[in-house]
């Protein structure tokens, strides 16, 4: 059995494969983002070294700097949203009939594409025949604004196609959880004179707390990582206005041929990454975690 | 204790609407022409429902070509992410040897890296080996960032796993092959099943890789292909509809027949990270 079982050729037959994949597809690519970055190129033809200038004038660039703080905000509305998400969820688990087939209809979004999703809310928030300005239109008001042309309030108008997307993923992580939280436990609430609603904050989502870190997670460290959505509807426009790291870095290497620059925009965005994942990892990871 | 209930109802009803009604819009104006979508209401139905817009579409455009496409580097990529995330997770949790734990670590790290920080050297590379605007490209790189989390969801099925069946299996001098084959993966199958639908939905919603890759209409999905093709038909919303439903219905079937395996895959995918 163990010599069997230990053989080199069948264990290295069954990693290798997958093995150098991922080396050679993820991790040296990576390697390769870092260097470039200390390069000026043009994606053919010769590179020039030119040391940290790349990285320093990304740090003066104002372009990049708002594009940073943009994804920053939407990290921050989506952990927000977080919030709406576990109340509809808590409002779900507490014994209301036909659950099952509204968490379905709320997943629905999750399924389409990013471009699809998109080019629908494109649509949506069309100035004249658009549904919401219709709807608008509708209730009275006269001039209703144009959504993603005006720069105070297209990073709001775009992350409304993100909710809408996400919604019944996290509604669904959050409503799995609650179903788990033993019944004992708020059997014995309730015989202790406890309202639903302290249940509910007091017993189901303290018990519920490691998911919801683990959501807290996703969701910041997912709208670091921003692109199709927003590449589409506006292209970071106007002005600028919705660029997030992302599609700054691909309007400078595939837009503008600056291969150099947008690589060590690309680092930028892998160690903005990396730290807010051990950040919120470690932040949200308190030692009175709730056993039960 | 009858009242909140009825509000409550009607919040849930609510967020059902809004989460619906955008699709139920879209269906509705790809099934008009634009003197009925630009001269009536919005939310008016479809007086008599134009099926020649979806006609138009499949045949005017390459639609068609990008459909294909969409499905055979889907299938493809599918088969060899979970056959190989399958082989790997087996030689971890199965096979005895040391450097198991470091090489899981390392697939691991993989789940979490921005694909957009690897993007440009990929580029490069795929253009000195000649795989620019060559669909192989997409269905090996597809496999290689689908790994880890596949990999991921598997682990716990093949840790619970009994261990009696291999070892009278090798007992009666059953090879490794024959083992992973014939008797550990068709175990597997609850499993595998959730892997290839979470797959399935990231391939073929999947936009950069393709936009930066793929130059070439005859290469194309239809993430991509629609992209350039709603640029074509910018005022056309007819056109435009019909093409966003061709592209979203095959998902949105799935999920009809599949939703609990479905479901199950996506929390999988979410919680294990």
């Amino acid at each position: 059995m163990n010599k069997v079982m230990s053989n080199k050729w069948m264990i290295a037959l069954y990693v290798l494969p997958s093995l150098m994949l991922v080396a050679i597809l993820i991790f040296i690519p990576l390697v390769l983002t870092g260097y470039y970055g200390l390069t000026e190129w043009n994606g053919a033809g010769v590179m020039k070294f030119v040391g940290l200038e790349n990285y320093a004038h990304a740090l003066q660039d104002e372009q990049f700097r708002e594009s940073v703080v943009h994804s920053f905000l939407l990290a921050l509305f989506s952990t927000l949203s977080l919030g709406i998400y576990l109340v509809v969820s808590l409002i779900l688990a507490s014994k209301i009939k036909g659950t099952n087939l509204l968490r379905k209809i709320y997943l629905i979004p999750m399924l389409l594409s990013s471009v699809a999703i998109a080019q629908l809310w494109l649509k949506v928030y069309h100035p004249t025949n658009g549904m919401l300005n219709s709807l608008l239109n509708l209730l009275g008001v006269d001039h209703p604004p144009e959504w993603l042309a005006n720069p105070d309030i297209v990073l709001y108008a775009i992350f409304i196609p993100i909710l809408w997307q996400y919604a019944g993923f996290y509604i669904l992580i959050y409503y799995a959880a609650l179903k788990n939280v033993p019944e004992e436990l708020i059997e014995a609430a309730r015989i202790d004179g406890a309202t639903p609603l302290q249940i509910a904050l007091k017993v189901k989502v303290p018990l519920i707390s490691g998911i919801i870190k683990v959501t807290v997670v996703l969701a910041i460290v997912g709208s670091l990582k921003y692109f199709d959505l927003i590449y589409v509807m506006t292209g970071g426009g106007p002005n600028g206005a919705s660029e997030v790291m992302a599609s700054y870095m691909y309007k400078e290497a595939f837009g503008s041929y600056h291969f150099g620059y947008g690589s060590a925009i690309a680092f930028y965005l892998l160690i903005i990454t990396l730290i807010m994942t051990y950040f919120t990892r470690k932040l949200t990871a308190s030692k009175d975690d709730v056993q039960y | 204790m009858k009242l909140p209930y009825v509000f409550l109802y009607m919040v849930l009803a609510l967020i059902a609407v809004f989460q619906i009604y955008p699709l139920i819009w879209l269906l509705s104006f790809s099934l008009k022409d634009n003197t009925e979508i630009f001269g009536k209401s919005p939310f008016a139905l479809p007086e008599s429902p134009k099926w020649e817009n979806y006609v138009k579409v499949w045949t005017d455009g390459n639609i068609g070509t990008y459909f294909f496409n969409s499905v055979w580097i889907t299938v493809l990529s599918v088969a060899l992410t979970v056959l190989l995330a399958s082989m790997v997770t087996f030689a971890i949790t199965r096979m005895n040897w040391k450097l198991n734990k470091p090489v899981l670590g390392l697939f691991m790290v993989g789940y979490m890296i921005p694909i957009h920080s690897a993007l440009i050297p990929l580029f490069s590379m795929f253009n000195k080996v000649g795989l620019i605007d060559n669909p192989l490209s997409i269905v090996i790189t597809y496999t290689a960032y689908n790994l880890p989390l596949t990999i991921m969801i598997l682990l716990g099925f093949y840790y619970s796993l009994p261990r009696e069946m291999e070892e009278a299996a090798i007992m009666d001098g059953c090879s490794i092959n024959r083992l992973f084959f014939k008797i550990i993966l068709p175990m597997t199958t609850p499993v595998v099943s959730t892997t290839v639908i979470i797959n399935m939905i990231f391939n073929w919603n999947e936009f950069v890789f393709v936009n930066t890759f793929i130059s070439s209409e005859k290469y194309k999905t239809l993430t991509v292909g629609i992209q350039n093709f709603i640029g074509q038909y910018m005022t056309d919303w007819g056109a435009i509809g019909a093409t966003l439903m061709i592209s979203v219905l095959p998902l949105l079937i799935a999920f009809i027949f599949f939703s609990d395996r479905i479901i199950d895959g996506i929390t999988a995918g979410a919680v294990k990270g």
